[in-house]
């Protein structure tokens, strides 16, 4: 159906349906068709966008980063004040976007970690536990679950006036939750630099180790060296530094809690909400990469004499690594775009300050294009990495 | 781990002898399950009792503020006093028969849809139904015709308003998405380009951005005088939304159909649409239909997003309930509970339904 038969040496001109019948000449044109209907598409649009913006006298482009933002954000993890520009505004939103991203990602690993061994446990209430946890959790759509916990969080705890302490320093309000912290000290840079000195000792023991034990069989206790040398290492710079003891506690002066380290109810709301959500779909991956690995490597380890705890953990752990790591990424990409719900119980993270923004310069366009970008920034960097995460687990078959 | 390998004990003694023999195995082998269920019973009776005591024993259903500020349990006379208002928002009230009517034959024909996936005198009403069916949902819903008042899509709310806002979005996203799919394994590399760039924007950012979008730049998208509702927006939104992830879904099942069936339509001189539609789409569509059940799921509950760009969902109309009068705003327990019941059941039941599919599809491969 493809190509006229023609025998060589027949100089006889295709015609134009000859052509139009060709595979390759249609491939072509199709493409050339879409292409162009998404040019057009694109021109029509833009054509009218300006034509409306000019109309709403509307200047167009990022020119408005640079003004005064002239709005309070209530937290913020780097200098900023009503004063500072829209540009360090957004900045401040990527941050807490990034802070409660990486905070629910660890929190849901761990959770669901624990929930999707539960639901394999032979203990029968454990496992009927964990199943009504993880069915009730993610059934409900998690917007609702933030409006949930931002509701109950103000509601079931008392007026800072009647604070809870339920440990010494630590202070349980309707506005949130405040934790002493150390007042800055020399001694914490310190501790610090001697944190990142045991991680890099930890690094080449750990090789040392793996050497020695492909060479010769012996294990070398890595778990507890590496608890010990980070410990003693940060304890020491800690006596260096001169010790010192100074907190700042939180207290009630006048009618709020001063001092301290505010954890907000907007936050708490939301990292709790993510964390919950996500959790349920991390327990079911981490159930089903447990599934995957096969019966016979239970019964390998059996066969060796392994304690079947050290089995989970050294054997079959690993092994439902390599299955769990891309669905586990598209959890931790769910729980990082899911993160822009916070704009709905009013925790400033991208999405909110973007908002506020928007409505304040009337940038609509441009302010959804920072926020997409960086969403479509911090995917692709989580998918990089856990590429490269993936490709390190990989099995090394020869 | 010995007793593992030995056959399971025949159930054998009375029925005393046996929960003893069940119990030892599946609750207290050895001191650490032993402490687990201990622990376990000990966390459930902290928690059971006191949520019963508040949600039955000492719950009202009184549907006044007066009868709830009686009760030391729940109030479900908030639900009960404000029901029509959760289910069909702002809707006209002397119409609301029209959303509910609505609502049932929506529900109707998604259950009809899922369960004609099994039966194949069913399936080949699934189309003709949403044909059909759509059209009514829409004069029922608007009106102004057959003697039925025009109700203007800003008053639609409620239940009826997140069943529609979904299952449209799927049904208007299934055939998109099956082009993106197809554009993405396509061997012209323009289209694909075009496919890939679409498919993996979409998928990389929030669908509140696409919301966002959908709410504030569309306008600005639009020649003069011509305008389009919000709601009308939103849905659109929500279609590219799940064009982009039913491309995916589509995609994995295009690539489990074996190569040689292409070659057999190509061997077969079928045109490419012919041996799609002949060979390929029925196999591929076949294996895809647990991930599109999935993917209505997470679409169902991602619908109450649309509350943040100012429609009244299911989750809108709760707390348009709760700030009805500020008597009723510390109710929000109740609410959000019964909003959440509601989205568990529909939600369970056909997460239930599509494990089922998947086990029935997986059946026949195995012969």
């Amino acid at each position: 159906m493809s190509k006229p038969q023609n025998a060589p040496g027949d100089v006889r001109s295709k015609s134009l349906v000859d052509y139009l019948n060709d595979e390759n000449v249609r491939a072509v044109l199709y493409q050339i068709i879409a292409i162009g209907l998404v040019i057009l598409a694109g021109w029509y649009l833009v054509s009218n966008t300006l034509h409306n913006l000019e109309k709403q006298n509307i200047s167009t482009g990022y020119g408005f980063l640079d003004l005064e933002a002239s709005f309070e954000i209530s937290e913020t993890m780097i200098d900023y004040s009503a004063k500072s520009d829209y540009a360090s505004a957004l900045i401040v939103g990527l941050l807490n976007t990034v802070k409660v991203s990486v905070l629910g990602i660890v929190l849901c690993t761990i959770i669901g970690i624990i929930f999707g061994i539960a639901r394999l446990s032979s203990n029968w209430i454990v496992r009927k536990l964990a199943t009504v946890y993880v069915e009730t959790f993610r059934n409900i759509p998690v917007l609702l679950q933030l409006f949930f916990w931002y509701a109950l969080i103000p509601a079931a705890f008392p007026h800072p006036r009647d604070a809870l302490e339920p440990l010494p320093g630590v202070l349980l309000t309707s506005r949130g939750m405040y934790l002493p912290v150390p007042l800055a000290d020399n001694a914490y840079t310190l501790m610090g630099i001697a944190a990142i000195i045991a991680f890099v000792a930890i690094y080449f023991i750990k090789k040392w180790a793996t050497k020695r034990q492909d060479a010769t069989g012996q294990p070398f206790p890595m778990l507890l060296t590496g608890i010990g040398i980070f410990v003693g290492l940060v304890f020491l710079a800690y006596l260096i530094g001169g010790a010192p003891t100074e907190l700042s506690t939180p207290a009630l002066k006048g009618f709020n809690i001063q001092g301290g380290y505010n954890i907000s109810p907007e936050f708490m709301a939301v990292l709790i909400g993510l964390t919950v959500y996500t959790s349920t779909y991390v327990a079911e991956v981490v159930r089903s990469g447990i599934q995957a690995v096969s019966s016979g490597q239970w019964e390998a380890a059996d066969s060796l004499g392994i304690k079947r705890s050290v089995a989970l953990r050294k054997v079959i752990l690993p092994q439902s690594m390599r299955v769990a790591i891309p669905p586990l990424t598209n959890q931790y990409l769910n729980l990082t775009k899911n993160s822009s719900l916070a704009v709905a119980v009013g925790y400033p993270d991208l999405v909110s300050v973007s908002n506020t923004t928007m409505n304040q310069t009337g940038q609509a366009i441009e302010a959804i294009s920072i926020f997409m970008s960086v969403y479509l920034g911090l995917s692709l960097l989580t998918s990089l990495f856990m590429n490269w995460f993936n490709n390190k687990m990989a099995l090394v078959e020869r | 781990m010995s007793e593992n390998a030995k056959l399971p004990p025949l159930p054998v003694g009375t029925f005393v002898e046996r929960s003893v023999t069940w119990s030892k195995k599946n609750l207290f082998d050895g001191w650490f399950n032993t402490i687990l269920t201990l622990g376990s019973v000990a966390f459930l009776l902290w928690l059971i009792p006191p949520i019963i005591e508040w949600g039955i024993i000492n719950a009202t259903l009184t549907p006044t503020i007066e009868g709830c500020a009686e009760a030391t349990g729940a109030c479900w006379g908030f639900v009960n006093a404000n029901l029509r208002l959760i289910l069909f928002g702002t809707y006209p009230y002397d119409e609301q028969w029209r959303p509910l009517l609505a609502m049932i034959l929506l529900m109707g024909i998604i259950c009809a849809s899922l369960g004609g996936v099994k039966y194949p005198n069913v399936r080949k009403w699934i189309i003709p139904m949403w044909v059909i069916g759509v059209p009514i949902i829409a004069i029922l819903m608007w009106g102004g015709v057959l003697g039925l008042t025009y109700v203007q899509n800003s008053y639609w709310g409620g239940l009826p308003l997140t069943l529609i806002l979904s299952s449209i979005g799927i049904v208007f996203a299934f055939p998109f998405g099956l082009l993106l799919a197809l554009g993405r394994q396509s061997n012209m590399p323009a289209l694909r380009t075009l496919s890939v760039v679409y498919i993996e924007v979409i998928r990389g950012v929030p669908l509140i951005t696409v919301l966002f979008m959908a709410s504030v730049m569309f306008p600005l998208f639009l020649p003069d005088g011509v305008t389009i509702d919000k709601l009308l927006r939103a849905q659109i939104g929500i279609i590219l939304f799940t064009a982009a992830y039913l491309a995916e879904v589509f995609r994995g099942g295009l690539q489990a159909v074996p190569r040689g069936q292409f070659e057999a339509g190509e061997s077969l001189a079928l045109s490419y649409w012919q041996s799609m539609r002949l060979i390929i789409l029925p196999q591929a569509l076949r294996l895809v239909i647990p991930p599109t059940v999935n993917s209505f799921i997470s679409m169902f509950k991602d619908t109450t997003l649309v509350v943040i760009i100012g429609l009244f969902d299911f989750l809108g109309t709760v707390k348009l309930a709760l700030r009805s009068d500020p008597a009723w705003t510390k109710y929000y327990v109740e609410g959000y509970t019964f909003a959440a019941a509601i989205f568990f059941l529909i939600c369970f039941s056909m997460a239930k339904y599509s494990a089922y599919l998947e086990k029935e599809l997986r059946k026949g491969e195995r012969r």
